[in-house]
């Protein structure tokens, strides 16, 4: 355990999640976790980090709206807001 | 495999957090670039920071983009030989749920409202008809998505989202024709058995116009390289369109329809898009057609110098072998040109073994470094028809069809 701590540090939080995936850092802020275990149920979270921070405010929307009208993601309207301004302060542009 | 409730108890558990405070400074964390990565400049700074080299089981480390689904591209030092080994071939998929399917259970369907009647195969019926072979580029169709400015959302793929391999397997006209094409079928439909976790996710179903799926290089393939197909390249088969995108090339197939209208799922459309008139099209998947856009369909003209990564350096006064690879959708080339005074001239380059016209093929070129410094050296192929790269990305929504000329800068000292 102390090990897995040492390697989840400072700023940053850590979301572990099937045997091959490694930690990914998130940046840890308000609704961190509910971006987290909103979006991480589908796909690894590196999917954030990868397309930052050029994405604006519109298409970080745009990427939430798509994820729940387009792929069925069962999230309703207070936690799509959460969770996209989650992203847009902490991966935005 | 992992069944749908597994993995959602898995991702349950994730939702546990470690809290900052009691945790030391940043500065001893493994940061995801010290992987020994060395990535384009010109890809998103989120995208150089996470990526990492990681193995999949049966892969060499590949540069991992997303860990689920997988999103793997190849190195560059893959690319100086014309076929890419099984191991270290890219992987990507849309949907999480991949299961590891068992060959001696495997079936696949053949039917649809087009087809004269219905078939099902099994691996060992697959291998027992008539082979063919092929050496094919499969390439993503967002390769070097990373590259455009500005940035397009997506999977940030870099170089390396294709690969070149001998593929084996059965002509596809050849199963068409056991079931029968009626008059009337306008595409081909094939689904593949990795599905998403959600009932609501659009599985991933292609499709292809009827006149491709009758062209005699158009294959479902059960060996690569003289191996099976690794599990993460489609195993125990899949659909091989060569001089298309690797979107068409369904991996894990099960089924195949024949169908007397477009396939509407949302795969085809609205993703996979280009904007009509953007972009040379001599093939034509019109049954796909809107006013605004088309289907994605042949691989555009490109190059890639793969002696030498950008940066390195070479001994001044020495005369150098820098060498790459070109492709192209299937008409051939026709040559490669370099050029190391940033375009002004050109220079035909020597090119390799042909392995067919939807291969990768090798060139090569002299490089003399007489001065001390930093050198440009630029790669440009042109294929049998007169395409040719461009010198600036053509923007575009998806980020598709990067055929930029590669310029890498070479250290002279």
């Amino acid at each position: 355990m102390r090990a897995f701590l040492i390697a989840c540090l400072g700023a940053m939080i850590v979301a572990p999640a099937l045997a091959e995936e490694k930690p990914i850092e998130l940046k840890k802020a308000p609704d961190v976790e509910k971006f987290a275990a909103s979006c991480g149920s589908c796909h690894s979270l590196d999917y954030i980090e990868m397309n930052s921070p050029f994405l604006n405010a519109a298409q970080w929307d745009a990427e939430v709206n798509k994820m729940i009208r387009v792929f069925g993601a069962p999230i309703d309207e207070a936690d799509a807001k959460a969770i996209a301004d989650y992203l847009k302060k902490n991966y935005g542009s | 495999m992992i069944t749908r409730r597994s993995f959602l108890e898995a991702a349950r558990s994730t939702a546990t957090f470690v809290g900052g405070s009691l945790l030391l400074p940043r500065g001893t964390e493994a940061a995801a670039n010290q992987s020994g990565l060395k990535l384009s400049p010109l890809l998103p700074e989120g995208t150089r920071a996470e990526a990492v080299l990681d193995s999949l089981p049966g892969k060499k480390p590949l540069i991992k983009l997303t860990y689920r689904p997988p999103n793997y591209e190849t190195p560059l030092e893959y690319f100086r030989t014309a076929i890419t080994p099984n191991e270290a071939f890219f992987v990507r998929y849309h949907l999480p749920n991949i299961p590891e399917v068992d060959a001696k259970t495997w079936k696949l369907v053949v039917g649809g409202e087009g087809a004269n009647s219905q078939a099902e195969l099994t691996l060992d019926d697959l291998q027992g008809m008539p082979a063919e072979e092929i050496v094919a580029v499969n390439q993503c169709s967002g390769n070097r998505r990373g590259l455009f400015r500005p940035h397009v959302p997506g999977v940030q793929w870099g170089y390396g989202a294709m690969g070149c391999a001998r593929w084996k397997g059965v002509r596809l006209k050849d199963l068409l024709e056991k079931v029968g094409v009626k008059k009337e079928a306008v595409e081909i439909v094939f689904d593949g058995a990795d599905k998403p976790l959600l009932d609501k996710t659009p599985d991933f179903i292609k499709s292809i116009p009827i006149w491709k799926g009758l062209e005699e290089t158009t294959l479902i393939a059960y060996e690569m390289n003289g191996q099976p197909l690794p599990h993460y390249n489609g195993f125990p088969a899949r659909i091989i369109v060569p001089g298309w995108t690797a979107t068409y090339w369904v991996k894990h197939l099960t089924s195949i329809k024949i169908v007397t209208s477009s396939e509407r799922g949302f795969w085809m459309s609205p993703a996979y898009r280009i904007p009509l008139g953007l972009f040379p099209l001599a093939a034509r998947f019109s049954s796909q057609d809107t006013p605004a856009n088309t289907p994605i369909t042949e691989i555009l003209v490109n190059s890639l110098i793969t002696s030498h990564t950008d940066g390195a350096s070479v001994k001044a006064g020495a005369t150098t072998s820098i060498a790459g690879i070109a492709w192209d959708g299937g008409y051939g080339l026709r040559a490669v040109e370099f050029s190391t005074d940033d375009g002004k001239t050109w220079l035909t380059a020597t090119m390799g073994v042909d392995l067919g016209r939807f291969a990768f093929r090798t060139f090569s070129f002299p490089f003399s470094g007489n001065s001390k410094g930093k050198q440009t050296v630029m790669a440009r192929a042109t294929n049998r028809i007169g395409q040719t790269q461009t010198t600036e990305p053509i923007h575009n929504p998806a980020g598709y069809h990067h055929n930029v000329i590669h310029s890498i800068t070479l250290n002279v000292v």
